[in-house]
């Protein structure tokens, strides 16, 4: 008897190219159509064709978003598959997969599911996805015609025949799926009564995009690189639509130069990389410091250093996001953990952007670009766009001295003003000065900003209840689900959680938030560098670090076991 | 050449950096008579340059400025132009910005063919940094840095721009201001990626390539040359001998990147600007 029927983990592996995000994508559509809660999140190697690749599809009662260890089903299109994901595969985990590829290693965990076989009988190995997509459907019951519709469409283009044969295909899944779920008295979640006509599917990827065209982005140029490349393409997709100027750079300086060029010049410019290409846009951000020039940076992190790990996720960006760009001059970091986040940050982003006039980083990593779940269309929030320009009068100096040492912002060709910046040190005409004391009087005016920036923070989400707890467990960008769950998991009252979606400039009232608690700070680096951060900018010490490096996400089992050392704990005060 | 007061002369009083002498007033008087005459409204003028005592020369026009980074006007006024293609954008930096720390993105700026115009102040040595060899200075040039003499082939930026299809070339001598000037209103009228290598001296760091020398090692092209056949400028770019003055190439009608992107052909930038809240904090 196998019942899975509030949470089931299911895992897809097989070779690059092989067609594993087809059958994930079918499932996932279908899934989250059918009024499911579905969570998914990929792991893949550096290559083209080859290796192994899995994809992890958590179908939920209630709303989860974090990566599960455990593997409830095991769908192995490559024998690869079973050596690759064995610390995770248990005694009680189903391995569907085919008999004559596995023989040796055969037993009683294992179901022969002739995945090649149907999809040759059906006329070629390609429909071997078909099938096993048709197997999950069949477990589940969803109605058939579900499945056939969603194909028809699907294949449309590529003609009846491939329509037919899909079907085919599916059926034999299909009807094996029942017979098995039968057999062996398996029970999969039933569909979700409620909400799922505003219910969509997205990754991280969308989510970010939908929130830069929210935020009337209207410029991207930049240089393709895992996994920050995401952004440029769905941008790019979107172009004609939305009125957004497309460039693909020859480098990534390129990129970051010429975002600040056409920010200069009244675009909403965004570069997106990850941290190897941001390496080469450092000199851009100083410049942007220097000429109160707004611009979004997007990171998405993976794990270097250099190369490190291209296809993997890490959160090692902070310190360089922090640091980056020579000189003192003011700057925000966001750090997203949701589809809602990431669509709200990116509007933020811009915001923060151009009322500052200044860089405006926002750090994401490969897990939750790629992670897909559903959400509901409600839950992503139109920010108001603001922005700061002015028309400009003869005489107008770009960078005239005010209270709070933001200059009202001109753009060339936008009044009979001359718009002149330059990065040397400059006077409020933009005209280079060697003066002391000029020099003095504007490092103050690009630093003054920091105080209502600050003041202007987001606040941590709380996780759980904060006025019971004395262990406050710190989490920040995509560990947001991880964390949640974890906690939830725990069951603690005296153990809660806190999920920053703004690193820096961090706001004035976060330290009364934390003081007098044990704080463990969570995140996927190997120092602790936003525990580093927090303990700096608050004067608070961290009691611990629960720290990752293999650049793989935190699973929801580590982290609740490592959450489990605090259960007991009467150390909490430090 | 006669001064007649600009539009383009400084109201404001700057502290030109330059040196007694040097060709950058003379290229400097050639662009600010060819705006002047070719009518161009200042405040729809972006002057983009990187770093340098060249790229110093925006600060001392009264025009929009861009003095970014070194090496990356380039990419700068790319942005610039994709914004707001109403903007009449004129790059202008020296040879060690375009040729040597903007190299990549001198290649990829003629590949995108962007109607925007390229000063190139080729000195054939480092100012700024105090006399070390350029992309362009000739072999065998001793400098603090090169003591026993240059030994890297010297960057052909003619050649380099016509075997990558740029649309137009020319090369002026700063010391002949008012060649130098036809050839920029030229260039800026062109419509199309244009690019101006200026021969001018550095008086200071560059004891070899004098203004003397520049006389005896240039001559302008014939008027017979045909600016519309590649292969023969190309030719005259890698030639040995006299350097050649002039409109070495020119092909007109080429589709420029801005229209190709297609984006904002109907709405400028500033108008999608203005549907956002304005808002100042």
């Amino acid at each position: 008897m196998h019942h899975f029927l509030n949470d089931i983990s299911m895992v897809f592996a097989g070779e690059a190219g092989q067609g594993l995000q087809t059958v994930t994508e079918t499932l996932l559509r279908i899934l989250a159509k059918s009024g499911y809660n579905v969570f998914s999140c990929t792991e893949y190697m550096s290559r083209i064709r080859g290796g192994c690749n899995t994809t992890e599809i958590r179908i939920t009662d209630k709303k989860q978003r974090a990566y599960l260890e455990r593997i409830d089903m095991l769908f192995a299109l490559s024998p690869l598959a079973v050596e690759h994901l064995k610390s995770r595969i248990n005694s009680g985990t189903l391995i569907f997969a085919e008999k004559s590829q596995f023989a040796e290693r055969w037993d009683e965990r294992y179901i022969d599911t002739p995945f090649r076989r149907f999809a040759v009988e059906t006329g070629s190995p390609v429909f071997s996805n078909t099938v096993a997509a048709g197997t999950v459907f069949g477990m589940i019951g969803l109605p058939f015609e579900r499945f056939t519709d969603y194909l028809g469409e699907q294949f449309a283009a590529k003609g009846e025949d491939t329509v037919s044969k899909n079907c085919m295909a599916a059926k034999l899944g299909y009807d094996f799926g029942r017979l098995i779920a039968a057999d062996k008295a398996i029970l999969l979640p039933s569909p979700a009564l409620t909400g799922s006509s505003g219910r969509l599917l997205m990754d991280g990827n969308s989510a970010l995009g939908i929130g830069a065209i929210a935020a009337g982005c209207n410029f991207i140029s930049s240089y393709p690189m895992s996994p920050g490349t995401g952004l440029l393409t769905f941008l790019a997709a979107r172009s004609k639509a939305f009125g957004i100027v497309v460039d693909q750079a020859e480098d990534e300086i390129a990129a970051v130069n010429a975002g600040i060029g056409a920010s200069y010049c009244g675009a909403r410019a965004i570069v997106t990389t990850s941290g190897g290409g941001f390496d080469l846009m450092q000199e851009g951000v100083s410049l942007a410091g220097m000429i109160e020039t707004p611009i979004v940076i997007h990171i998405a992190q993976r794990p270097g250093p250099a190369t490190g790990l291209p296809t993997r996720t890490e959160q090692g960006d902070l310190n360089l996001a922090l640091h980056a760009g020579h000189g003192d001059f003011a700057r925000a970091i966001l750090a997203p953990g949701t589809l809602e986040e990431l669509a709200e940050s990116m509007q933020h982003a811009f915001t923060l952007a151009h009322c500052f006039q200044i860089p405006v980083f926002v750090l994401t990593d490969q897990y939750l670009l790629d992670a897909v779940t559903t959400i509901e269309r409600r839950d992503i929030k139109r920010l108001p766009a603001e922005t700061a320009v002015i028309k400009t009068g003869a005489g107008y100096q770009r960078f005239l001295f005010t209270d709070d040492g933001l200059s009202p912002r001109g753009v060339p060709g936008y009044g009979d003003g001359l718009v002149r910046v330059d990065s040397d040190e400059h006077d409020e005409n933009g005209l280079i000065t060697e003066s002391f004391e000029m020099r003095a009087r504007m490092v103050e005016k690009r630093l003054k900003r920091m105080k209502p920036l600050a003041e202007a923070a987001l606040m941590p989400s709380i996780i759980g209840s904060i006025k019971e707890a004395d262990v406050v467990v710190i989490a920040w960008g995509s560990n947001r689900g991880v964390l949640e769950e974890a906690i939830e998991i725990l069951g603690n009252k005296r153990v809660a959680g806190i999920h920053f979606s703004q690193l820096f400039p961090l706001n004035p009232d976060v330290k009364s938030l934390l003081e007098k608690r044990a704080l463990v700070v969570m995140e996927n680096n190997a120092a602790g560098q936003f525990a580093d951060l927090l303990s700096l900018q608050t004067g608070l010490s961290i009691a611990h670090r629960i720290v990752k490096t293999t650049g793989e996400p935190f699973s929801v089992e580590e982290v609740a076991e490592a959450l489990s050392a605090f259960k007991e704990s009467k150390r909490a005060r430090p | 050449m006669k001064k007649t007061p600009t539009l383009f002369d400084m109201p404001l009083t700057a502290d030109v950096a330059w040196c007694p002498g040097c060709g950058n007033y003379m290229l400097q008087s050639a662009v600010k008579a060819a705006l002047h005459e070719l009518a161009i409204d200042p405040s729809n003028l972006v002057m983009v340059s990187g770093i340098g005592q060249a790229a110093k020369a925006p600060q001392y026009l009264n025009v929009n400025m861009f003095n970014g980074l070194h090496g990356r006007s380039l990419p700068a006024a790319l942005g610039i132009k994709l914004s707001n293609r109403n903007l009449v954008v004129v790059v202008e930096s020296g040879d060690g910005d375009m040729y040597g720390e903007g190299g990549n993105h001198f290649i990829h700026a003629i590949r995108r063919n962007i109607d925007i115009t390229v000063i190139v102040h080729n000195n054939m040595v480092y100012g700024l940094t105090k006399g070390q060899a350029s992309p362009t200075s000739q072999r065998g040039m001793t400098t603090p840095v090169q003591v026993d003499g240059v030994m890297l082939e010297p960057f052909n930026p003619l050649a380099v721009a016509l075997a990558l299809n740029a649309p137009f070339i020319a090369r002026a001598y700063a010391g002949d201001v008012e060649e130098t000037k036809k050839m920029i209103m030229q260039a800026i009228s062109f419509r199309g990626f244009s690019i101006v290598d200026v021969f001018q001296p550095c008086v200071i760091f560059n004891k070899v390539n004098t203004y003397q020398w520049f006389r005896e090692n240039t001559v302008y092209l014939p008027e017979s040359h045909d600016a519309t056949d590649r292969t023969a400028a190309f030719g005259l770019a890698t030639a040995a001998g006299k350097l050649p003055l002039g409109v070495l190439f020119r092909s007109d009608g080429r589709e420029i990147y801005e229209e190709l992107i297609g984006v904002g052909a109907t709405r400028s930038i500033s108008e999608n600007r203005l549907t956002i809240t304005l808002f100042m904090p």
